[in-house]
C-alpha cells in the first residue's frame, strides 16, 4: 500500500526535473554567467598585428589538441572545429585586430548541450596557443 | 519487509534523480590540454613537400576527390580544406558476435552500420619563393575523425583516427597526385 503511494510522488518529482533538462525556446539565449565575465574568461590579447598568422596558429593549435576544422574564414577571422574522443566538443575561435599592435583572440567551447563556462579549459587552450605563438596571452579587461 | 521495500523504491528514485540532474555532463579535464601524444600525432599527420602552398592545396583537393570525399569548406588564405564522406561500417566479426548473443539471450545487439568520416587538411608554408616553385617548401597536416552509427539509431563511436597506415597511404597518394599535377597528366 505505502509502496504504491510512492509512485505518483516519484512521477511528480520526475515531471519537475525533466523540463529543467530539456531544451526549449527559452534556452536559445540562455547563459548562466554574466556577459562581461564570460568575455573575460574567453578572451586574451596577443602582441602581434598579424591576424592571418594568428589564425593559422589557432588552426595548428586546434589540430594539436585533436580537433578537425569545420570552417575557417580569413576575412571574418573565424575558425570552428570539432573534437571527437568519446564525446563531441565544439569550439569557435575568433581573431580580431585590436589597435595597431594587438589582436584579441576569443574562444568559445560547447560541450554536449552546454556552453563551457568553466575558466580552466580556456586557460589550457590559451596556454597551448601561447606556446605555439611564442607570445604571452594577456588577460583582457 | 514492507519497510525494506519502501527504502528500496526510495533509493531507486534517488538514483534516478541523480542521473537526471547530472544529464548535462561536464567537460573532461584533459579535453583542451596538450598531451604527450600531441607531438606524436602531429608527426604522424604531417608531411613536407617541395612545392608552393597553392599547388599543394590543389593536389590535396584532387586526392580527397580520388578517395570519394566531398569538399565541405575551403579557405585558401588559411590553407584549409574541410571534407567528409559517409561509408559502410559493417564488420563481419561484429555481426557474428551479435547473432550469437541474440541467439543466446534473445536480445538484439546493436551493430555498426555506417560511418561519417570527416577530415581537415591544413597547409603551412615553411619556405616561400615567388619566382621558383621548386625552392618552396610547404607542410601539410591532415586529421581524420569519425562517427560510427549503429542499426539502432545511435552512435557507437566518436573518435579521432590515429592509424599510422591510413596516414601513410594518404600521403603516398598525395605525392603521386603532386607528381601527376606537375606533369599535367
Amino acid at each position: 500500500m505505502r509502496r504504491q503511494s510512492l509512485i505518483p510522488f516519484g512521477l511528480l518529482i520526475l515531471l519537475v526535473v525533466i523540463p529543467s533538462c530539456a531544451p526549449s525556446a527559452q534556452q536559445i539565449l540562455a547563459s548562466s554567467e554574466s556577459q562581461v565575465k564570460l568575455r573575460a574568461i574567453q578572451t586574451r590579447a596577443f602582441d602581434t598585428p598579424d591576424k592571418t598568422k594568428t589564425l593559422r596558429t589557432v588552426i595548428a593549435t586546434l589540430q594539436d589538441l585533436g580537433f578537425v576544422v569545420d570552417k575557417a574564414d580569413e576575412n571574418l577571422g573565424v575558425v570552428s572545429g570539432t573534437k571527437l574522443a568519446g564525446y563531441a566538443l565544439r569550439m569557435t575561435v575568433t581573431v580580431r585586430p585590436y589597435g595597431e599592435t594587438k589582436v584579441h583572440v576569443r574562444a568559445s567551447a560547447h560541450f554536449g548541450l552546454r556552453v563551457v563556462e568553466d575558466p580552466e579549459p580556456y586557460q589550457q587552450f590559451f596556454d597551448a596557443l601561447s606556446k605555439a605563438m611564442f607570445l604571452t596571452a594577456q588577460e583582457v579587461e | 519487509m514492507k519497510e525494506r521495500a519502501i527504502s528500496h523504491s526510495v533509493g531507486r528514485i534517488l538514483i534516478a534523480l541523480c542521473f537526471l540532474c547530472s544529464c548535462a555532463p561536464k567537460i573532461p579535464k584533459e579535453a583542451l590540454q596538450l598531451s604527450n601524444e600531441s607531438l606524436q600525432n602531429r608527426q604522424l599527420q604531417t608531411r613536407r613537400f617541395d612545392t608552393d602552398e597553392k599547388t599543394l592545396l590543389a593536389a590535396s583537393a584532387a586526392v580527397l576527390q580520388d578517395l570519394g570525399f566531398t569538399i565541405d569548406e575551403s579557405e585558401t588564405k588559411l590553407g584549409t580544406i574541410v571534407c567528409s564522406k559517409r561509408c559502410d561500417a559493417t564488420n563481419a566479426g561484429q555481426i557474428a558476435v551479435a547473432i550469437l548473443v541474440a541467439a543466446l539471450t534473445g536480445v538484439p545487439m546493436p551493430i555498426d552500420r555506417e560511418q561519417l568520416v570527416r577530415a581537415s587538411l591544413v597547409t603551412n608554408p615553411i619556405q616561400e619563393d615567388e619566382t621558383d616553385k621548386a625552392k618552396c617548401r610547404t607542410a601539410v597536416r591532415v586529421t581524420f575523425q569519425r562517427i560510427v552509427f549503429t542499426d539502432q539509431r545511435g552512435a557507437s563511436r566518436l573518435e579521432c583516427i590515429n592509424d599510422p597506415k591510413l596516414y601513410q597511404e594518404f600521403f603516398e597518394k598525395l605525392s603521386k597526385s603532386l607528381f601527376l599535377e606537375a606533369h599535367e597528366i
